[in-house]
């Protein structure tokens, strides 16, 4: 065996980078749980609670009903206005901050007003919603209008960017005007995911309104957050159950829609 | 997509043919037409019984400048008393909880992939976690994690790392879905143990989706963790609220400011490592 010259490199040298990166990251984890004093028997502490937790909501309380349905259908009116509204604007803002149909300086302007609308969550939106609108449904209409601006006019944007120019230009060939072309060119060939998004998007507005409530933009939430404060951990069981429900059957409704379209 | 081409024979070579094309099929149609309907009959119904005022949506823009005005000199000083160290907290919150999400999610996600396991009673325990970990917002696993640890960090990592394992698990169980199973098979007639199947098979195929995965979780977990606080659970946002609640309105605005920056900072940092990654 002395003809084997050993002098090929090792296929698998050790990666210090990646060594140095992981020793790193673990000094992190061990310094960011020591800086938040988060430790064991506090932890095991917490266990205890969870239990005596659970051991009050597990018969849910749907005794009243009434206030259940109440929120719950003022959410989903929300999430149906808020949605239409905000799914019908970015129509427009996701054709104006597409590059390929707009000139630079429009869509680059529009791209940052999209990023602004993204940036924060929801319930900082709402926040300021509740401080201007006052409390209500219409601070929640509102942020969720904002909310779905912010996702749905970006994805609708790349939508438009990746469609074919040829039937664009077999359009603009027999001379139709802009929204012609917009109509019969560029709508057909990105309705179909517009529907995707837009079911989704009705998704995540029905989920967030029964959260921006607990600021007091109106829906599910704001119950929820009551229920909490009087520890009436029965009843919130019992609105965790609905509007997980709720979901659970628009999901089902999504598919039948996008079965429908697509 | 039905697509009806009648002509007769005779037409047809009468030179004198008669297309006739639909799109759709009646059914297709009719369906569609159902589900606008019911769209516009929702939308409808919503608008006439949601209780809107329509004197506050008139001057809100008025109550808006308004509030700009009132944040208007950002009270820069402010940062470095109490801003600075909860925005470092709120990061921690963020990172840690996708950690323990990533934990967490790891055995759901190899249970629900069913190149991995082929029980089907398997992946619908695992489903049913991942659904109920996603259908439950982070605001509201906020909640229910002070009502049992109290008010403070802890419960702001395991709200975002509760929230997180749905999210996870379902993308990381689809990437493992989406396997090569030729690798897996050379390395089990080997007879290579299980775990040597999942290092040397599996996870070379899902590394770089896994690491894009986690990041696009943390830049998410970023933005949620700054409205924990709100509940009481830690981070940027009990300053935020303290300051509300105070009417200190230039201190919310340096909070904004700053949550602004770092969810720019962190979507920056994200889009880098990715674009490196792949």
């Amino acid at each position: 065996m002395d003809g084997i010259k050993n002098n090929y490199p090792n296929p698998f040298p050790t990666n210090w980078k990646l060594i140095g990166l992981t020793v790193l990251f673990v000094l992190y984890v061990i310094y960011s749980v020591e800086a938040m004093g988060l430790s064991w028997p506090r932890f095991i502490q917490g266990l205890s609670h969870a239990g005596d937790l659970l051991a009050r909501m597990v018969p849910p309380n749907f005794t009243r009903w009434a206030l259940l349905l109440e929120g719950l259908i003022e959410s989903i009116e929300i999430a149906v206005i808020s949605s239409s509204i905000g799914i019908f604007l970015s129509l427009f803002i996701g054709l104006l901050a597409a590059r390929n149909f707009m000139p630079l300086w429009v869509s680059s302007s529009v791209r940052v007003f999209i990023a602004l609308c993204r940036s924060f969550h929801p319930v900082i939106i709402a926040i300021l919603f509740v401080k201007s609108v006052g409390f209500g449904p219409l601070a929640g209409i509102l942020t969720l209008i904002t909310a779905s601006i912010g996702f749905i006019a970006k994805l609708f944007a790349e939508a438009i960017e990746e469609i074919s120019l040829k039937q664009v230009e077999a359009i603009r060939a027999t001379g139709a005007s802009f929204s012609s072309i917009i109509l019969f060119s560029v709508l057909p060939q990105v309705f179909s995911r517009f529907i995707g998004f837009a079911t989704y998007q009705f998704d995540s507005n029905l989920r967030n309104s029964t959260m921006i409530g607990i600021v007091g933009a109106g829906g599910l939430g704001g119950t929820l957050f009551s229920a909490f404060q009087r520890f009436d951990y029965d009843f919130v069981a019992a609105i965790l159950i609905t509007t997980i429900f709720v979901i659970l059957v628009w999901e089902f409704i999504s598919i039948l829609v996008r079965r429908i379209f697509i | 997509m039905g697509i009806y081409i009648y002509f007769s024979e005779k037409d047809f070579y009468m030179n004198n043919i008669d297309y006739y094309w639909e799109r759709f099929t009646l059914k297709q149609r009719l369906l569609r037409y159902l589900v606008y309907v019911c769209f516009v009959s929702a939308l409808f119904f919503s608008i006439r019984t949601v209780e809107v005022i329509p004197e506050f949506f008139y001057d809100a823009p008025e109550q808006m400048m308004d509030l700009f005005s009132r944040m208007w000199p950002i009270e820069f000083e402010y940062y470095p008393i109490a801003v600075h160290t909860a925005i470092i907290e709120t990061l921690n919150i963020a990172t840690l909880g996708t950690l323990v999400a990533l934990v967490l999610a790891l055995p759901l996600a190899l249970m629900s992939a069913s190149t991995i396991v082929s029980y089907s009673w398997v992946h619908w325990v695992a489903r049913f976690f991942l659904v109920s970990s996603r259908t439950v917002n982070s605001l509201v696993w906020a909640l229910l994690f002070v009502a049992v640890f109290g008010p403070g960090i802890i419960s702001g990592v395991l709200a975002i790392a509760f929230r997180s394992i749905g999210f996870i698990g379902k993308l990381l169980g689809e990437a493992l879905d989406e396997v090569n199973m030729g690798s897996v098979e050379a390395l089990r007639a080997t007879g290579a143990p299980m775990i040597t199947i999942l290092l040397k098979a599996y996870w070379p195929q899902v590394m770089p989706a896994f690491f894009s995965i986690i990041l696009f979780r943390w830049d998410i977990n970023v933005r949620e963790s700054a409205v924990l606080g709100l509940v009481g659970a830690g981070g940027i946002g009990v300053i935020l609220s303290d300051s509300m609640n105070l009417f200190q309105w230039r201190q919310v605005s340096i909070a904004l400011l700053a949550i602004f920056a770092v969810v720019i900072i962190a979507e920056i940092i994200v889009v880098n490592i990715r674009k490196k990654l792949i």
